[in-house]
């Protein structure tokens, strides 16, 4: 510790050799406050280690008290001085003040630098070269500034200093009073409390945005452990008396809270599913393979929940409180059915049992309540019809929305290059085979942009190029119009083959719609790949146009199928009415044959599986969906075991024995297809939001699916496929899916509202028998379960004449939000060539600043020296403080009457010339 | 659980607990990650300098990694983190963790930034030169010969990329230009990651 107190009478004698040229007068009386001063640390040292902190403390607030008060002194003197100097004394008393904060951080450093090297010699010497370091910076600046001003007032200067012992004494005084005082908080002058508490702060600050810092592990830790033992020691401190309990105590629950949210934050990273599954998939195939399992994951979640959403209150309610199966005929398999209902063809048809379950819309009562809990049933089901599409629509949109905020103007094409150049690798790449494809795209883009730099087009034939695009476009066209018609005309056979009655036919007769729905989506992108060969676009056009038409094709076959549905329901409402006639006059009939009899005797029972009934179209739609999910999710599956597990297999042992190379030949590997596979995605769950409302057991079928895919597929893509030789980006296309997917989500809805709000329900099955909409569920529910003035103001608030203002209001708030996110966008535009003119601007003035800078020194240096000269008579009365003096500072360059100026022309590249300059001229 | 416990409890007296402690507070990262780094990394020590607490890895190790393998900076990386004195990019566990927490999730840009430009920069001195634009983009082109740009195309390349990103026209990139280029890029934070 001793050598603390050397170094702080090393600093101080520093310091005041500085200020010797003005201030000799003061020099005696201080070097023995120094001498005492020095003494009393030493005794204290002995006290222990522990005060170290303190007294450090103690050191940095006498240095910045005596700072202060120089600055004190010396505005006191320039009063004296011409108005000139006004401007001067502002400047230095800011600057001392800033000193002072200065001095804290950079305490806090040395503290550090201390705390680091436990051996004590070493942490001497370092502290006492980086303190030499800093104070000759520091010295150097004001030096400057003092000698600046001695040019100026060179003939004021000997009457000024005749008060200046005094007002030191004092100085120094309190000084000491100070010394003793910060080891008892409750001593603190309130400035002083004020100045311990912003420290606290400072530190809080610089342990939480430690994380940010780029230091090495070590600085971290060891500035971590330093601040948080200053804030321990502290921050008792600054409460007083009750005040202070309460103030540790939330201290204490704030720490343990951070504690609890840093926990829970590791828990919810641990509760991730696949986590270390996609990460092993990124590791080897690059984050574009990855964006497709994340996407998958994604997927997943947003089904869970509306699987929850249908399970929890729809059917589980019914299954336990509604009426039990066989209660009435709607949920009781026809006497007809019977003997085969259980057959397992008929149930993976979702006939029989499975057709009369809660999975399937004709199932449910239309009673208004059930069970003890007046559960609202059908309420319950429109509502969780439309609350599935709405959360679906509000989480894609959301997610959106975030994308686009983290990718900020990613559209922007200004750093086009540096992009390529920074951002193009990929960190994550760990395989040779990856990295090399990596390495042949990046170069290929380079290639690329550089081309396309140089000469923006050069088309060798653009009459074939056109005519060769018209053809593939053409040929196209082709293709969709015949799948749409295929999928149209096997529709409506299959139609005719159910009016025949299933059993006639042949199992691929009754399964021919999705076979041919799942084989065109299996067969027809490759000819779309194969057409576009003959277009020669460029790779990333190409694979937007091959996109947009599997899209395309998708969505056309699945509105033929929707198109023949829409055909099949209204043959289904016709049957209807004939099935109702029918049922009158059976009823009739029968009640014809008992009121004869008898008036007063039991209704005849008749077994509920012998009553008449409706067709039912929203089961027959419910069940097209399902099966058609199924046919899919086998097709999926069967292709990723035969065209990627079995060729792979194949590819593997045949090579053996083959007579040219399979591996790198013709059918080498399969390729994992990530826009192909994010198509089938999207329409797989667009089938699920038209058809959930109509069997509500679809989510918990895609749950299962895409489970079973996540473990199927990344077990495929390690096993069997190589990485992509088109390494693509995932940030590009994530919103290019998400937008998809709104689309999808878009199309899917309009059917299910137009079914909901156009068809009237059947009259003897699901939640809304008897109504004539299915959304008169609210009007009933209004008008029996709401005070009467609800319903009025709900039919106030429903009117059109409101409606269609709010509409109007919400265009325009869309509106003016648009125009100002462009406004903003011009700003921004502007703001960047402001920068940029600015930037030039600053580096013209810069430069010329510089060189009238080296002229004025040139000057100063000139006029310093003749000064010196002039004033080495006065000089020689110093010589016994320098021997004093040159006992410690050996190093200093300046430490014998070398001017400071000098020094300071030395190192033209200093940060203080400005500041010369300006003093100077 | 109980095999969890007993190697947390291990590696706890073979590092001291307050370390990994500050470790979980300044990464945030879990403990058992810092486990799995801790497990990779004495993997890569020698027998006999599995004892030793900060024991160095040569470079040459280092970058027998699957996950560093194929990477072209793996020699800058291990430069940039390395904390040793002779300036030979070995690294201890406390600068293995530095590298792990810098191409990790929770790093932020201004971190992950911060590193890329380091990692480009390849004479240390604390710009992007042209002598350093071109070494970068030879490592992006890989070792092939034929796959390389030629000298033109590399002058034109160089000259577009410092018409960019050069905002204060110096010839060179510096630091704050670095980052400004950087964080307007949809997917620098996406791939600038490393998983063990």
């Amino acid at each position: 510790m001793s050598t603390a107190g050397e170094q702080d009478a090393d600093l101080s004698l520093q310091e005041e050799h500085e200020s010797k040229t003005h201030r000799t007068k003061r020099r005696d009386g201080d070097r023995q406050k120094k001498k005492r001063r020095n003494e009393r640390r030493k005794g204290g040292t002995r006290a222990g280690e522990g005060e170290e902190d303190l007294q450090a403390v103690s050191e940095k607030r006498e240095r910045s008290k005596r700072k202060r008060a120089k600055s004190k002194q010396e505005t006191s003197r320039r009063e004296n001085n011409e108005e000139e100097e006004a401007q001067l004394t502002g400047g230095k008393g800011t600057k001392a003040r800033k000193d002072i904060r200065n001095e804290k951080t950079r305490r806090m450093e040395k503290e550090e630098v201390r705390e680091v090297d436990e051996n004590v010699d070493k942490g001497k010497k370092k502290q006492g070269s980086t303190k030499k370091g800093e104070k000759k910076e520091d010295g150097g600046k004001q030096l400057v500034k003092e000698k600046a001003r001695d040019i100026k007032k060179k003939k004021h200067k000997k009457a000024e200093t005749s008060s200046e012992p005094e007002t030191s004494e004092e100085d120094d005084d309190e000084e000491e009073d100070n010394d003793k005082d910060v080891v008892r908080p409750e001593c603190l002058s309130p400035e002083e409390l004020e100045k311990l508490k912003e420290a606290v702060d400072e530190r809080k600050k610089l342990i939480q945005s430690l994380r940010g810092k780029p230091w090495p592990m070590k600085k971290k830790l060891v500035t971590l452990r330093e601040s948080q033992e200053f804030v321990e020691k502290y921050e008792g401190a600054l409460g007083k008396g009750k005040g202070r309990k309460l103030y540790a105590y939330k201290v204490l629950m704030t720490k343990k809270w951070m504690k609890f949210q840093r926990d829970f934050e590791n828990f919810k990273t641990a509760c991730i599913p696949w986590e270390m599954k996609i990460k092993e998939i990124e590791s080897h195939f690059g984050s574009s393979v990855a964006s497709y399992f994340i996407f998958l994951r994604w997927m997943y979640g947003i089904n869970m929940i509306l699987f929850g959403l249908t399970f929890g209150l729809v059917m589980v309610p019914e299954a336990l409180m509604g009426r039990p199966y066989g209660s009435m005929p709607r949920k009781t398999v026809p006497r007809a059915e019977e003997a085969s209902a259980m057959d397992f063809a008929v149930l993976w048809d979702f006939g029989g049992y499975a057709q009369y379950s809660v999975l399937f819309y004709g199932y449910y009562n239309n009673q208004r309540t059930v069970g003890w809990l007046k559960f609202r049933m059908p309420l319950s089901y429109f509502l969780v019809g439309v609350g599935t599409v709405a959360y679906s629509y509000m989480v894609v949109i959301r997610t959106m929305a975030r994308n686009a905020n983290e990718s900020g103007v990613g559209d922007d094409n200004s750093f086009n290059f540096s992009w390529k150049m920074f951002t193009s690798w990929d960190y994550l790449i760990g395989n040779a085979e990856t990295a090399d494809n990596k390495f042949a795209s990046i170069t290929t883009s380079f290639k690329e942009a550089i081309l396309e730099e140089q000469e923006s087009h050069k088309d060798d034939n653009i009459h074939l190029t056109r005519f060769l695009r018209v053809l593939a476009n053409f040929l196209v066209l082709c293709c969709l119009a015949g799948s749409g018609y295929l999928i149209y005309f096997v529709v409506r056979r299959s139609q005719k083959f159910a009016l025949d009655g299933l059993e006639n036919h042949t199992w691929w007769e009754r399964n021919e719609v999705n076979m041919v729905m799942s084989l065109l989506g299996m067969f027809c992108p490759m000819l779309f790949d194969v057409i576009s060969t003959l277009e020669n676009y460029h790779p990333r056009v190409a694979l937007q146009w091959q996109l947009g038409r599997i899209f395309a094709l998708f969505l056309g076959n699945l509105y033929t199928f929707i198109i023949a549905l829409m055909d099949e329901i209204n043959l289904k409402r016709k049957e209807e009415k004939v099935v109702k006639f029918n049922i009158t006059m059976w009823e009739a009939s029968l009640y014809n044959g008992t009121v004869l009899e008898n008036s007063t005797a039991p209704p005849v029972t008749i077994h509920p599986a012998d009553v008449p009934r409706g067709p039912c179209w929203e089961t027959m739609v419910g069940q097209e969906f399902v099966r058609l999910i199924i046919s899919d999710t086998m097709t999926t599956y069967i292709t990723l075991l035969i065209g990627d597990f079995l060729r792979a297999v194949l590819v593997r042992f045949l090579n053996y024995c083959w007579c040219w190379d399979l591996e790198a030949g013709f059918p080498s590997y399969s390729e994992f297809d990530v826009s192909g596979n994010v198509l089938g995605l999207i329409f797989n769950q667009g089938m699920i939001w038209m058809g959930s409302f109509y069997a509500p057991c679809l989510p918990a079928l895609n749950v299962i699916r895409l489970h079973v895919s996540m473990y199927l597929q990344c077990w495929a893509v390690m096993c069997c496929n190589v990485p992509q030789e088109r390494v693509f980006k995932a940030s590009g296309s994530n919103n290019f899916y998400m937008a998809m997917l709104l689309v999808i989500l878009f199309l899917s809805t309009l059917p299910a509202i137009y079914t909901i709000v156009s068809i009237p329900p059947s009259f003897d099955c699901g939640p809304f028998s008897g109504k004539n909409r299915m959304f008169d569920v609210i009007h009933e529910t209004l008008e029996s379960d709401f005070p009467p003035w609800f319903s009025k103001v709900f039919s106030y608030a429903s009117n059109p004449g409101l409606v269609l203002p709010f509409i109007l209001l919400m265009v325009l708030a869309i509106y003016y939000l648009q125009s100002t996110s462009k406004s903003y966008r011009e700003a921004n535009v502007e703001l960047k060539k402001k920068l940029q003119m600015q930037n030039e601007e600053n580096k013209r003035k810069n430069k010329r600043a510089a060189l009238k800078a080296q002229m004025d020194l040139e000057e100063a240096r000139k006029t310093a020296q003749e000064q010196q000269r002039n004033n080495n008579a006065s000089v020689q009365d110093q010589e016994a403080y320098f021997e004093f003096d040159d006992s410690n500072t050996s190093q200093k360059p300046w430490g014998r009457g070398t001017s400071p100026l000098l020094l300071c022309c030395l190192q033209p590249f200093s940060p203080f010339q400005p500041q010369v300059t300006q003093l100077v001229g | 659980f109980c095999g969890l416990l007993l190697t947390t409890a291990k590696y706890n007296l073979k590092l001291k607990t307050s370390t990994w402690e500050l470790r979980r507070v300044n990464f945030r990262k879990s403990r058992s990650q810092n486990i799995s780094a801790h497990k990779r990394f004495t993997e890569l020590l020698e027998k006999h300098e599995k004892e030793q607490i900060d024991a160095r890895v040569p470079i040459g190790r280092i970058i027998t990694l699957p996950e560093l393998k194929s990477n072209p900076f793996k020699e800058r990386i291990c430069q940039v983190f390395s904390t040793s004195e002779q300036k030979d990019g070995s690294l201890t566990f406390e600068d293995f963790l530095d590298l792990l927490s810098a191409f990790s999730d929770s790093a932020t840009l201004e971190i992950k930034s911060h590193y890329a430009f380091r990692i480009f920069d390849f004479d240390d001195d604390g710009t992007l030169d042209c002598a350093d634009l071109e070494k970068l983009v030879n490592c992006l082109t890989g070792e092939t010969n034929d796959a390389k740009l030629s000298s033109t195309e590399m002058k034109q390349l160089i000259s577009n990329i410092l018409e960019e990103s050069d905002i204060d026209k110096d010839g060179t990139v510096n630091l704050s230009e670095f980052q400004h280029v950087i964080s307007r890029s949809p997917d620098f934070v996406s791939s600038f990651k490393i998983v063990l």
